[in-house]
C-alpha cells in the first residue's frame, strides 16, 4: 500500500478526534533545529467543514481490538485497515512541517495487541521527532488507558499535550456503546498525567530543573448524541473533569454519520446546534461563574436549543437586570447577555475614566440587539418596560440564529458570547 | 503647516519626538507617507524644530509598542494619527489608551488589530516549496499580506526554520534566512517563484481526508480563510470537488450502516412467561439476530444442569454439533471429555455451551469448513450467553479458545501467555480460559498436541480446584 494510500486511510479515521489545538506551550524547546511553540496556536488551513488544520492529526494505525460502536474503527467495521511504520509518521510531520503546512502533530491509534504495545509505538514516532530530527514543534500524544506508567511518563517528556478520550459523558453510556472500555481505567490514566504534571510545576516552582512534562497540559473529548443522556449530565462531567483533573479542554463531539456505521445507531445528521450550545455553555462554567443546574433551563434538562444558554438564564432571572454598565461589580457584568469576558475587563477599565454610553459599548462590538434589554448606559435606560415584554425571547430569537452559522466555530474557538 | 515625510517607525519616532519637543500641536503638522505621491511641495522652510531639553516629555511603554505596530498599517493616515494621540497623551490625557472607544484610539486599536491578523495568517498561509539550488536544499514561498509585516514576521520563520534556508518573497519585499542571519531585498512578482512541490499531491490527499462531510461549513471556513489567499494555498484547489461531493457521501453515510440492527435479547421469551433454561433455548429456535441462522441445521443451545457449579464455553458449534443440535458432541467434544474425565470432572454435572449459538461455516465440495464468527456475529448472539449465565448459579468459569476468551474476559486477552491463570472477569470471579481442543486437534505432530493435551487438561484441573473455596480466596 502507498503512502497515499495509507495517509488517506488513517487521516479519515482520526477526523472524529475534535481537537486540533497547538496552543500553550510557551517556549520551544531547547536545541531545536526545526520547529518553535511559542504558546498561540496556528491554524494553517481551513477544511469547508469550517475546522481548522493545525496539526498533522492521524492514527498511527486504525486495527483496534475494540469494538465500541459509535467509532468508525470498531472491530466489526469493514473500514479498510492501515498501519503506518513509525518513519513513515516522522517523514510525514517533518516534510509537512517545513512546506508550513503544520503546527506539529498530534498522533492517535487503535489498540493494537496490548495498551502497552500500543503506546509503546506511539512513544517511539515522539521520541524519534525529539531526538533524532531535533523537532521542537507541536506534539500531542493520545494516551492509552490501561498503559504503564513507565511509558505515560516518557510520552509526557516528549510531548507537548496527553489526552485521554472519556469517550461518553456517563458510565451508563460507556456500558452501552463501548463496553470494553472502563471508566476506572481512563480516570486513572488521567490522573497519572495529572499526578506528573502536578509535580513537575512544584519542582520547577522549587527552582529545580525538572523536565517539562505535557506543558501544554491534558485535554479530553466526549461524543455527545450518541445516546439519550441530557446536557446536564454531559455538563456535570466536563465540571467534574475540569475541577478534579484540571484539564485544559474538554471538546464534545456530535455524533455525526459516521462511514461503516453501526446498524443500532441512528443514522441521523450531526446535532451540531446542540454542540454549539454545549460549548457556550461549557464557557460559561468556566470563565463567567455559572453552576449547570443555572444553564439547564428546560424540562428535559437540556439546554435550550433556540437560544444561547446565556441568554436563556437572562430570560428566566430577568429580576437581575437591567444591569449598570457603569457601577456594577464584574461578577454582575458576566451575567450580562452579549457581553464577552474581554469585553467586562474593558469596561472595567475605561469606567475608570469616563461614563459609557450605548454608542461606545456598540464600539465594543457588544451584540446590542441582545444587551439591550439588560442594560442601563450613561444615556440608555430601558426601565422595566423592555424586560416585562412577553415577546421578548422571541424577538431576540431571530437575531442570534442569524448569528449562528457565522459564529458557530468561531465560539468553540473563543467561547466569547 | 510642518509637512514631514516618514519612511518608517523609528523616522517616525525621531521627527514625532523633535515636532513634540518643540510643542507643535498636531493641527499645525502633515505627516506623509513615503508610499504616497505628494500633491504639492513639501514646505522645507518650515521651521527647523531644535530638540529642547526643556520640554522632555515621556509616554507610557504601551503607546511605543502600540505605535510600532500600527507602523506596519497601510493607511497613509497613521502618522498623523499617532502624532495626535502623542500629543493627547502628552498633555493632559495621560490614561487616555485605557479608554479604548475614544474615536482615535480606537482607530490605533482597530489598525493594530489589522496587522496582528495579518501577521498571524502569514504565519499560518505562506507555504513553502522545495527547491534544489547548487546541490543544497531551500524553500521558497510567495505570500501576499495585507500590511507591510515582512519586517515583523521574519524573525518568527527565522526561529522556527532555524535549519533551514528559505526565502519569503512578497510583492513589496523579500526576506532570506541562511541558517544565521536574515536578508531582505526588493519584492517579486509572483511568477518568479517556484510553480510546485511533489508533496503538494500528498497534502491534498490530507486535506481531503480530514475533511468531514458530514459537517458544512463554508462561511466558517472563508471566514477563517479568506479567499483572497487562496492563490497561493494548495489544498484550495479541491474544495470544489469536495463540496459537490460531500451530499451523495453522507447519503451513502447514512443509508448503508453495518452490522446487525438486532441482538439475541429482540428473541427473548416474552416478560410475562417463566424464564428458564429450557424456555430460553425455545426462544433461540427463533432466532434470526444475524445471518448465521440462515446457512446453519439448527440453533445449537447450552446444555447442562440449572445447579451446575463449572461452566464451560467454546467458540461456536461444529459440523457434527450441528447436525445433533447439542454442543461439544463432535471430535473436539469427545477430546474435551477425555480430559474431563482424567481430570475428575463429570460432563453430565457441567453445563457446556457456546459464544455463537449457530454454526458458521465455508463450503468446500461436500465438507463443510469451520469459519470463525466476526465480532458483529458475536455481538449479536452474546444475549444468549448473559442470559444463561445469570440463570444459572455457577462458581467457575472456563472459556475455551480466543474467541470464548477474548469475547467474555477481555479484548487484549492472549490464552497463549493468560491460559490457565485465575481472573476476575465481569461475569464470575473465578474466569480462566485454555486452549479450545479443537485447536489441539489442528496441530500436525502427535508430540504437538500430546504437550497442548496435557496443558489443557492442567487447566480444568485448575478449574476443579476453583470449587474448593480455599483455593482463591474468597
Amino acid at each position: 500500500m502507498d503512502i497515499h494510500e495509507k495517509l488517506a486511510i488513517l487521516a479519515d479515521a482520526a477526523k472524529y478526534d475534535a481537537s486540533c489545538a497547538s496552543s500553550g506551550s510557551n517556549r520551544t524547546r531547547r536545541g531545536a533545529k526545526i520547529g518553535s511553540t511559542e504558546g498561540m496556536g496556528i491554524c494553517h488551513s481551513y477544511t469547508p467543514d469550517g475546522r481548522c488544520v493545525s496539526l498533522l492529526k492521524i492514527l498511527l494505525t486504525n486495527y483496534c481490538i475494540l469494538d465500541c460502536r459509535f467509532c468508525v474503527n470498531r472491530i466489526s467495521s469493514d473500514t479498510p485497515r492501515a498501519r503506518f511504520s513509525s518513519d513513515e509518521v516522522v517523514r510525514l510531520t517533518m516534510e509537512f512541517y517545513k512546506r508550513n503546512y503544520i503546527e506539529g502533530l498530534f498522533l492517535s491509534s487503535g489498540i493494537i495487541q496490548t495498551p502497552d504495545y500500543t503506546m509503546q509505538e506511539l512513544v517511539r514516532v515522539a521520541q524519534t521527532l525529539r531526538e533524532r530530527e531535533q523537532f521542537g514543534g507541536y506534539i500531542h500524544l493520545k494516551t492509552i488507558p490501561g498503559a504503564s506508567q513507565e511509558l505515560v511518563d516518557q510520552a509526557g517528556l516528549f510531548a507537548d499535550r496527553l489526552s485521554v478520550n472519556i469517550e461518553l459523558p456517563t458510565v451508563a453510556d460507556l456500558q452501552e456503546l463501548a463496553p470494553e472500555k472502563k471508566e476506572p481505567e481512563i480516570r486513572a490514566a488521567m490522573q497519572t498525567v495529572q499526578n506528573r504534571i502536578t509535580e513537575q510545576r512544584a519542582d520547577s516552582r522549587r527552582g529545580l530543573r525538572a523536565p517539562k512534562f505535557a506543558p501544554a497540559g491534558q485535554s479530553t473529548q466526549m461524543i455527545v448524541g450518541a445516546t439519550d443522556t441530557p446536557d446536564q449530565a454531559i455538563l456535570q462531567t466536563a465540571d467534574a473533569l475540569y475541577s478534579h483533573h484540571r484539564l485544559r479542554r474538554v471538546y464534545y463531539s456530535a455524533y455525526s454519520p459516521i462511514p461503516h456505521a453501526d446498524a443500532q445507531l441512528p443514522g441521523q445528521s450531526p446535532p451540531l446546534v446542540r454542540e454549539h450550545r454545549l460549548y457556550q455553555a461549557d464557557w460559561l462554567l468556566r470563565f463567567y461563574g455559572f453552576q449547570v443546574d443555572e444553564l439547564v433551563t428546560t424540562p428535559q434538562r437540556n439546554l435550550d436549543l433556540s437560544l444561547d444558554p446565556k441568554l436563556a438564564w437572562a430570560l428566566a432571572n430577568r429580576d437581575w437586570f437591567p444591569i449598570d454598565v457603569n457601577r456594577a461589580s464584574r461578577e454582575e457584568l458576566l451575567r450580562i447577555p452579549g457581553i464577552g469576558a474581554r469585553n467586562v475587563a474593558r469596561i472595567l477599565t475605561i469606567r475608570k475614566h469616563r461614563n459609557l454610553r450605548s454608542d461606545d459599548l456598540k464600539k465594543l462590538r457588544v451584540a446590542w440587539k441582545r444587551t439591550q434589554a439588560f442594560v442601563i448606559t450613561a444615556d440608555h435606560q430601558p426601565g422595566l418596560k423592555l424586560l416585562d415584554q412577553e415577546r421578548l425571547s422571541q424577538k431576540l430569537v431571530a437575531g442570534p440564529q442569524q448569528l449562528f452559522l457565522f459564529d458557530m466555530e468561531q465560539s468553540a474557538n473563543s467561547g466569547e458570547l | 503647516m510642518i509637512q514631514r515625510t516618514v519612511h518608517d517607525f523609528s523616522d517616525w519616532r525621531e521627527i514625532a519626538r523633535a515636532l513634540r519637543s518643540a510643542q507643535v500641536p498636531p493641527s499645525e503638522v502633515q505627516l506623509l507617507s513615503n508610499a504616497e505621491p505628494t500633491l504639492f511641495a513639501l514646505d522645507k522652510t518650515g521651521f527647523d524644530v531644535a530638540p529642547s531639553t526643556t520640554n522632555a516629555f515621556r509616554v507610557p511603554k504601551q503607546f511605543l509598542s502600540l505605535a510600532e505596530q500600527v507602523a506596519y498599517h497601510r493607511d497613509p493616515t497613521r502618522w498623523n494619527l499617532l502624532y495626535r494621540v502623542l500629543w493627547r497623551l502628552t498633555t493632559d490625557e495621560r490614561a487616555l489608551l485605557e479608554v479604548i472607544t475614544d474615536d482615535d484610539v480606537y482607530s490605533l486599536m482597530q489598525m493594530e488589530k489589522a496587522v496582528r491578523r495579518d501577521a498571524h495568517k502569514m504565519k499560518a498561509f505562506v507555504r513553502f516549496r522545495e527547491l534544489q539550488q547548487n546541490g543544497e536544499t531551500h524553500y521558497i514561498a510567495w505570500h501576499r499580506p495585507d500590511h507591510a509585516i515582512v519586517k515583523k514576521v521574519a524573525p518568527f520563520f527565522a526561529r522556527r526554520f532555524r535549519g533551514m534556508n528559505w526565502t519569503i518573497l512578497t510583492p513589496d519585499e523579500s526576506v532570506t534566512w541562511n541558517q544565521s542571519e536574515l536578508t531582505y531585498h526588493a519584492g517579486t512578482p509572483r511568477s518568479a517563484a517556484p510553480s510546485s512541490d511533489e508533496l503538494e499531491d500528498l497534502w491534498r490527499t490530507y486535506y481531503a481526508n480530514i475533511f468531514n462531510p458530514a459537517r458544512i461549513k463554508v462561511k466558517a471556513m472563508k471566514a477563517e480563510m479568506p479567499v483572497r489567499h487562496w492563490a497561493t494555498l494548495p489544498e484550495t484547489e479541491i474544495i470544489d470537488d469536495l463540496l459537490r461531493d460531500a451530499p451523495r457521501r453522507v447519503q451513502q453515510m447514512i443509508s448503508s450502516p453495518e452490522g446487525y440492527s438486532q441482538t439475541a435479547s429482540d428473541y427473548f421469551p416474552s416478560a410475562d412467561a417463566p424464564l428458564t433454561l429450557a424456555t430460553l433455548a425455545e426462544a433461540a429456535k427463533t432466532c434470526c439476530a444475524c445471518d448465521l441462522h440462515c446457512q446453519a441445521t439448527q440453533v445449537v443451545f447450552g446444555q447442562g444442569p440449572a445447579r451446575a457449579k463449572v461452566v464451560i464455553v467454546g467458540e461456536q458449534p461444529g459440523d457434527q454439533e450441528d447436525l445433533a443440535g447439542m454442543p461439544f458432541v463432535g471430535p473436539a467434544g469427545q477430546l474435551l471429555d477425555r480430559a474431563l474425565a482424567a481430570a475428575g470432572l463429570e460432563r453430565q454435572a457441567i453445563y457446556v455451551t457456546n459464544v455463537v449459538k449457530h454454526f458458521k461455516y465455508e463450503s468446500q465440495g461436500k465438507r463443510r469448513l469451520h469459519k470463525r464468527p466476526d465480532a458483529r456475529e458475536m455481538r449479536a448472539c452474546l444475549p444468549w450467553f448473559d442470559a444463561e449465565w445469570e440463570l444459572l448459579d455457577a462458581q467457575v468459569l472456563l472459556c475455551l479458545g480466543a474467541s470464548a476468551a477474548t469475547s467474555l474476559i477481555a479484548p487484549d486477552f492472549r490464552i497463549q501467555r493468560q491460559r490457565g491463570q485465575w481472573v476476575v472477569s465481569r461475569y464470575c470471579k473465578r474466569t480462566l480460559a485454555s486452549w479450545h481442543p479443537a485447536s489441539i486437534l489442528r496441530l500436525p505432530t502427535a508430540e504437538l498436541r500430546e504437550a497442548r493435551f496435557a496443558e489443557l487438561l492442567n487447566d480444568l484441573r485448575t478449574a476443579a480446584s476453583g470449587l474448593r473455596s480455599d483455593v482463591v480466596g474468597d
